[in-house]
């Protein structure tokens, strides 16, 4: 199925959005004004902004202590988020979560999760709560390639699977778990073969081209609100910078430059650029304008949080029971 | 008024709850046809079928971590977990997920579950099926924590947890499963936060928990022959706690036992001790002792067991040791 213009340009714009984002978080943190822990997305975008195109405001999503980029693409407003970043009471999570807690259940996102894999029950719950309400939300669950060892991996696609939920399972398999490579961790190449196990469709597609993302995950979107079950949708790509910012060297400990240099030249929105040029989607000027513009609300966004109040010391003690 | 086992009691409210709200759904290792491993959900399947009573792989971390989901999606899971011993298997869905998601997002997202579970040594069941460590879960703020000691309270309290919009933990007792009490047939709460008053006495306060109030109120009914008389308080929820029944009867008797079949050490036996000694030491005129499991993993060989589980004469032990400050 070919994508109209109006398709391409978006998933273009959610990229670019990720990509100024993360770029401006990685400047914020080295200068000491981004307190904490901050696991940048970028080199991912395409997974996030790929599948998240196919959802619907009342979808469910469950993200990953790197999950910045899925929360912007279902719809996240910058300024909460950066806000939240900052540690102020105008965040998301009212200053309490940070980078790795980001969730507004308003807009679907239950949660980014700072246990790897601790999305995945729940985004089987959602499903399993959409099916019981009779309603047709679907629940996408992002969770990486370290996560699919553990043992929530497996009981989480078992009971999807037995129940037929309407959840899509999607792993992004960066190659690395921290410091340790896929191959040291997994004897398989491909993560979605552990979907025969569960007797339900297992998809490898390039992470890094949003266009095939894009397809792959609206077939499994489709499948799950038809209420034929779930699908194991694994994106091969890369994070071009460390774990997290502070990784010594951003992984050059366990990763070659040429290895990271190789993947940098595989970057997705550069490769939907070219598609958009070639194809005279669009000219120059304009993929130029949408940066600029994205720009300025990152500005924006950033202001917002500088200006905005720290939480009161008898905030600490809201919201620990509702 | 009619007469239920603590097992039907809870089987009344799950029932009652579920007609009520269809939100409320079961979720747990065989509660369907098998009824439960302690008979506890018998027949709601036939009632509800299994779409609300959902029979799981053997999974905990999996279908606990599914019900947070659940929960914050608009359902109001009941979740059974077979033993407490079992838990361990998804502490992080309960202690990571289910107990600070709705501080960690900033009170964005609810999670309206209940997580019922059991402890009590007794049954020959050894060392992973027969532990008492509720005290865990007062540990973890998020969590509510209940510890009802009888049928009337296990049904009030146990809609109380469903109706409510905190994760609650709501443990049951093994040995109480089978005892009977009065239970109206009416749908009806308690309040979370709220002790009980078992028995008046003006010498010593013991605050008890699940079978160690029965316990208690056998040997208060002997000492009271004697003329030593207890005074009885059960706290029924663990967190939030009635710290102002245990205080005021502390200050009136200015003696504790704290009695709960947990390990004595960092149990709930302490964090009681603390309380008093923080807020009414001036009150007190002898030392606060504790009744509970010795530091050991339940054993399997009967009068090893028996000597493990803390009973009426640990209680006794403990008020003779009181008696030199009478």
């Amino acid at each position: 199925m070919e994508l109209s213009r109006e398709q391409l340009l978006f998933l273009y714009t959610t990229m670019v959005k990720i990509r100024l984002f993360e770029e401006r978080i990685q400047d914020l943190y080295a200068r000491g004004v981004v307190p904490g822990l901050a696991h940048l997305y970028v080199g991912q975008e395409a997974v996030a902004a790929g599948v998240c195109a196919q959802l619907e405001p009342r979808d469910y999503i469950t993200s990953t202590h790197r999950g910045h980029g899925h929360v912007i693409a279902k719809g996240a407003q910058l300024k909460y988020m950066m806000a939240e970043l900052f540690g102020k009471k105008t965040g998301y999570c009212k200053g309490k979560g940070g980078s790795m807690h980001i969730a507004d259940v308003e807009i679907g996102v239950l949660g980014a999760n700072g246990i790897a894999g601790g999305g995945i029950p729940i985004a089987v719950g959602a499903a399993l709560s959409s099916k019981m309400r009779g309603t047709d939300q679907v629940t996408v669950c992002f969770f990486g390639d370290g996560s699919s060892n553990n043992g929530v991996f497996h009981e989480g696609l078992n009971l999807a699977s037995v129940n037929r939920l309407p959840v899509v399972f999607v792993c992004e398999n960066n190659l690395y778990g921290i410091s340790v490579s896929q191959k040291q961790h997994q004897l398989i190449e491909d993560i979605s073969v552990r979907s025969i196990a569960y007797s339900m469709p297992g998809v490898t597609v390039d992470g890094n081209d949003v266009v095939a993302v894009f397809q792959e995950a609206g077939k499994a979107i489709r499948r799950a609100r038809a209420g034929e079950g779930p699908t194991l949708l694994e994106c091969k790509t890369y994070r071009w910078r460390g774990h997290h910012e502070g990784d010594p060297n951003q992984g050059r400990r366990y990763r070659s430059m040429e290895e990271v240099q190789q993947w940098m030249e595989r970057c997705p929105i550069k490769r939907l650029e070219q598609t958009l040029l070639g194809k005279r989607i669009a000219t120059r000027k304009r993929l130029q304008e949408i940066w600029e513009s994205t720009r300025g609300e990152i500005d924006s966004a950033v202001q917002y949080a500088q200006e905005s109040p720290f939480p009161q010391p008898q905030d600490l003690y809201e919201d620990v029971y509702s | 008024m009619r007469e239920l086992t603590y097992a039907q009691a809870i089987n009344e409210a799950l029932l009652q709850n579920m007609e009520r709200d269809e939100r409320v759904f079961l979720m747990g290792e065989d509660i369907g046809k098998y009824g439960g491993i302690f008979q506890v959900t018998a027949g709601l399947l036939d009632r509800f079928g299994p779409q609300r009573v959902m029979d799981t792989p053997i999974s905990e971390a999996g279908f606990v971590g599914a019900a947070v989901g659940a929960a914050m999606t608009g359902m109001r899971p009941v979740v059974e977990i077979m033993f407490i011993d079992f838990t361990t298997v998804c502490m992080d869905m309960i202690v990571n997920q289910m107990a600070k998601i709705h501080y960690m997002f900033g009170g964005r997202g609810k999670v309206p579950m209940v997580l019922r579970t059991n402890i009590g040594a007794g049954r020959g069941a050894a060392a992973q099926h027969s532990q008492s460590f509720h005290a865990f879960f007062v540990h973890i703020p998020g969590l509510m924590v209940v510890t009802p000691s009888s049928p009337y309270d296990a049904k009030g309290l146990l809609t109380t947890a469903i109706q409510d919009d905190n994760p609650v933990i709501f443990v049951e007792h093994k040995k109480l499963y089978a005892t009977k009490g009065p239970v109206p047939e009416e749908f009806y709460t308690i309040p979370f936060g709220r002790a009980e008053l078992k028995r008046k006495g003006r010498h010593i306060t013991v605050v008890a928990t699940h079978e160690m109030v029965n316990r208690t109120l056998r040997v208060a009914e002997e000492l009271a022959r004697q003329g030593v008389e207890l005074e009885v308080i059960d706290p029924r929820t663990l967190r939030p706690l009635d710290q102002e029944t245990i205080l005021d009867s502390v200050k009136k008797t200015g003696r504790l036992i704290v009695a709960d079949e947990g390990p004595v050490t960092c149990g709930i036996h302490a964090e009681i001790a603390a309380l008093v000694a923080e807020q009414a030491v001036e009150y007190l005129q002898a030392p606060i002792l504790r009744v509970g499991s010795p530091d050991t993993p339940v054993p399997f060989s009967p009068p090893l067991e028996q000597i493990y589980i803390p009973d009426e004469e640990d209680i006794r032990d403990a008020v003779e040791r009181l008696r030199a400050y009478l």
